[in-house]
């Protein structure tokens, strides 16, 4: 579904990325882990073009997204960010439908999306008419999430899209997203520093270091056989964190 | 005062016109400079640099620069084009920088939204980055705005009619009413389009529909009361163009462009406009070039100031003759009547000052000139017959004041200076009692006041030749005093002054040029 051969990013002397290479199956979610700085988040802005590769190539769809306009790859990757982006001077709904209009989408086909879309990220539907500064956090981001999914596409790109929320509305939106994604097939390549999140929702986890990929595996294979230690003290931060907090709620530490 | 206010509809609407091309000119242009500046940024210090140096120069220097620049380029130097340009070039910075600035305040996150939709570069702009600009664009604007109106009222002086023919107007006749008029009429030109403009830019940043056709609505209601005037007057002339008297910033000039331009339509018929309050050579260059038809200057000024003539003056009657013989070879211009009296510049002091130093002449006067103050108008000391007085009898002076030529009197009649270079037709020299001194170098030629007629009024209308003609010796050194004074002492209109004028018999038997 995403081929990603080779793909590398030089800026001047530094090498952000350097010949990152993997496969996303259909349906699959890989999450990439590492220290900011690692080039993840390079690595996933190259797939939709946000950043163009020095050398390397990606294949959507089978697709090379080279010979695609740039304009034209986006509006068939759904793109979830932390910065969110929501446009302040349309409401929710106008955030929402960006992408069918610039697909060109008639009123009323728009219209009846909507009201899938609300319900798809459980979103209530008196919040169509506000303003985006009149959400929460949590309910802003369900609002990128749908403006992403609006389209309909197969390709999902999140960079970090709950790292600013509070832990409880994190923790919600993780879950429906991961119900979400199973739900509808979505084949995604989902940025985050948290290993715990990266645990929870990728089906393969990709450790990345100095802009190489270190280890790309199942949290299975990356707990049985890590590539390095680093790799084997990274497993098992979330491990040793749950332990901690086990053992202070009990009262042993 | 309703003399005052029938000029109203008139000036006003000229002046909206000004302001409102300017201003819609200033969008077409500042906008799309700005969002270029703000893609481009390499150009962003150049071209704000540029328009930051254009808000530098003082605005009525800037329009006075379009005069010369333009006549340099072949295009019309005096009326609304300059003043157009120089508008449209004041309202640029404002517009320009908050372009710029508002582009460049937009959220990067919001741009990173939409870069990943799939916008293209054209989409972002027009959907994302100006929509968020736009109220910083809008206070740009409101504030290009003001300073259009405002400087508007500048506009006079180079010939484009506006609300500032009522203030230097008023300000050169001593009306107060005159002036307040423009004032506050400018003033609320201001206050509105800044409302409006203001209104219009929240409607559309809130999306409210009915505060945003209020605001649209009463723009173009303005805009169409403000063309439309102009055009159903266009409509109503004659097919031929009216003929333009033009006059210089002294109240002299006010009454006898009302006097040419009366006795003219009483003879002919035709449309006559006057274009008043144009500077000295500003008037001489626009008779050459056709702009204005006719126009009152004197032979002294001719004779040193155009001509540029040096050295020690001939009399009286040689130096007209010779200014008829070179306008006539040298720029195609008819001396087409002599009036029958002189405003020189001569020297003038309190006669109590006279009395105490013993001054009767310009030599008196050059013994005492070190402990003195002197005030003139904004001409004079840049004109030749200063560089010739101040040579031919050492004139050194312990101070110079310049000011505007209504206010010479006041300053000298309250001990502010201690001499003014008068004008010798002006009413004031005998109301206040001062003593004119002799020049008896003859540095000072002498100043008959002549009409000057354009090359293309001769050639194609001698019957409006015929009519000024009548006017030649018709009015002496006391009459012309008498009229300034009714205008300047008495608070009558130029134009009252000069019907008054025509009313009475004057020596109708015209003297063959």
């Amino acid at each position: 579904m995403i081929q990603v051969e080779g793909l590398t990013r030089r800026y001047g002397q530094t090498l952000a990325v350097a010949s990152v290479s993997f496969h996303v199956g259909s349906g699959e979610l890989i999450a990439l882990v590492g220290d900011s700085g690692s080039g993840k988040t390079t690595t996933l802005k190259m797939i939709n073009r946000l950043v163009e590769p020095s050398a390397g190539r990606v294949l959507v769809e089978g697709r090379d997204a080279a010979a695609v306009e740039p304009h034209a790859l986006r509006r068939s990757i759904g793109y979830v960010f932390q910065g969110i982006g929501l446009f302040p001077h349309l409401t929710v709904a106008e955030n929402v439908a960006v992408p069918l209009r610039l697909l060109g989408w008639a009123r009323d086909r728009i219209r009846s999306r909507l009201d899938e879309l609300f319900l798809l990220v459980e979103l209530d539907a008196a919040l169509a008419s506000r303003f985006p500064a009149a959400l929460s956090g949590g309910e802003q981001q369900r609002v990128g999430v749908a403006r992403a999914l609006a389209a309909a596409p197969r390709v999902m790109l999140l960079d970090e899209p709950f790292g600013a929320l509070d832990p409880l509305t994190r923790d919600r939106l993780q879950r429906s997203f991961d119900e979400l994604r199973r739900r509808l097939a979505l084949t995604a390549v989902f940025v985050t520093h948290d290993v715990a999140e990266a645990l929870i929702l990728g089906d393969r986890i990709g450790v990345m270091r100095a802009g190489r990929l270190v280890q790309l595996g199942t949290p299975a294979e990356l707990a049985r056989s890590p590539a390095d230690d680093a790799v084997a003290r990274l497993m098992d931060t979330p491990r040793r964190h749950a332990q901690r907090v086990a053992d202070r709620l009990e009262g042993r530490s | 005062m309703n003399e005052q206010l029938a000029l109203l509809p008139e000036l006003l609407s000229a002046h909206v016109r000004l302001t409102l091309g300017a201003l819609l000119a200033g969008v077409l242009l500042a906008v799309p400079a700005g969002v270029l500046v703000s893609r481009v940024r390499r150009l962003e210090a150049p071209v704000l640099g540029a328009a930051g140096v254009i808000q530098t120069i003082p605005a009525l220097a800037l329009l006075a620069v379009m005069v010369p620049l333009l006549s340099g380029l072949g295009l019309p130097g005096i009326g609304t084009l300059p003043a157009f340009l120089g508008l449209v070039l004041y309202s640029l910075l404002p517009i320009l920088r908050n372009t710029v600035t508002g582009l460049h305040g937009i959220d990067a996150a919001v741009l990173e939204a939409a870069h990943g939709v799939g916008m293209t570069s054209r989409q972002r702009l027009v959907q994302v980055e100006l929509p968020l600009a736009l109220p910083v664009v809008v206070a740009g604007i409101r504030t290009a705005a003001v300073w259009t109106v405002g400087m508007a009222t500048l506009s006079t002086p180079v010939g484009a009619p506006s609300l500032g023919n009522y203030i230097f107007g008023g300000l050169q006749t001593r009306n107060s009413a005159a002036i307040l008029t423009g004032c506050i009429a400018a003033a609320v030109l201001a206050l509105v389009l800044d409302g409006l403009t203001r209104v219009l830019g929240n409607a559309v940043a809130a999306r409210r529909r009915g505060p945003l056709l209020a605001a649209a609505t009463a723009l173009l209601a303005l805009a169409a009361w403000a063309w439309g005037t102009s055009l159903a007057a266009a409509r109503h002339a004659p097919a031929a163009r009216p003929i333009v008297v033009g006059a210089k910033t002294f109240t002299e000039q006010y009454v006898l462009a009302e006097i040419l331009a009366q006795a003219v339509r009483a003879a002919t018929g035709r449309e006559v406009t006057t274009l008043a309050s144009l500077g000295s050579t500003v008037a001489f260059d626009a008779l050459v070039r056709n702009e204005i038809d006719l126009y009152v200057d004197y032979t002294g000024t001719l004779w040193a100031t155009v001509m540029a003539r040096r050295g020690p003056v001939a009399s009286r009657s040689e130096v007209a003759e010779e200014v008829r013989r070179w306008l006539a070879d040298q720029a195609g211009v008819t001396l087409a009547a002599s009036l029958g009296f002189e405003n020189a510049y001569c020297f003038a002091v309190r006669r109590e000052t006279a009395e105490a130093l013993g001054l009767r002449s310009l030599v008196d006067l050059s013994r005492h000139a070190k402990r003195l103050s002197l005030a003139s108008d904004y001409e004079f000391f840049g004109r030749e017959e200063w560089r010739a007085v101040e040579a031919a009898y050492g004139l050194a002076f312990r101070e110079k004041r310049t000011m505007d030529p209504s206010l010479l009197y006041q300053a000298i009649a309250a001990r502010q200076v201690d001499v003014i270079t008068a004008y010798s037709s002006d009413g004031r020299i005998d109301a206040l009692g001062l003593v004119v001194l002799t020049d008896e170098k003859r540095a000072i030629p002498p100043y008959d006041a002549v009409v000057l007629a354009s090359p293309r009024l001769a050639r194609e209308a001698p019957e409006v030749l015929a009519a000024v003609r009548t006017l030649d010796g018709a009015i002496d050194v006391a009459g012309m005093r008498a009229l300034n004074r009714l205008v300047d002492e008495q608070g009558q209109s130029p134009a009252a002054a000069a019907a008054q004028f025509l009313a009475r018999p004057h020596p109708p038997e015209p003297k063959v040029p």
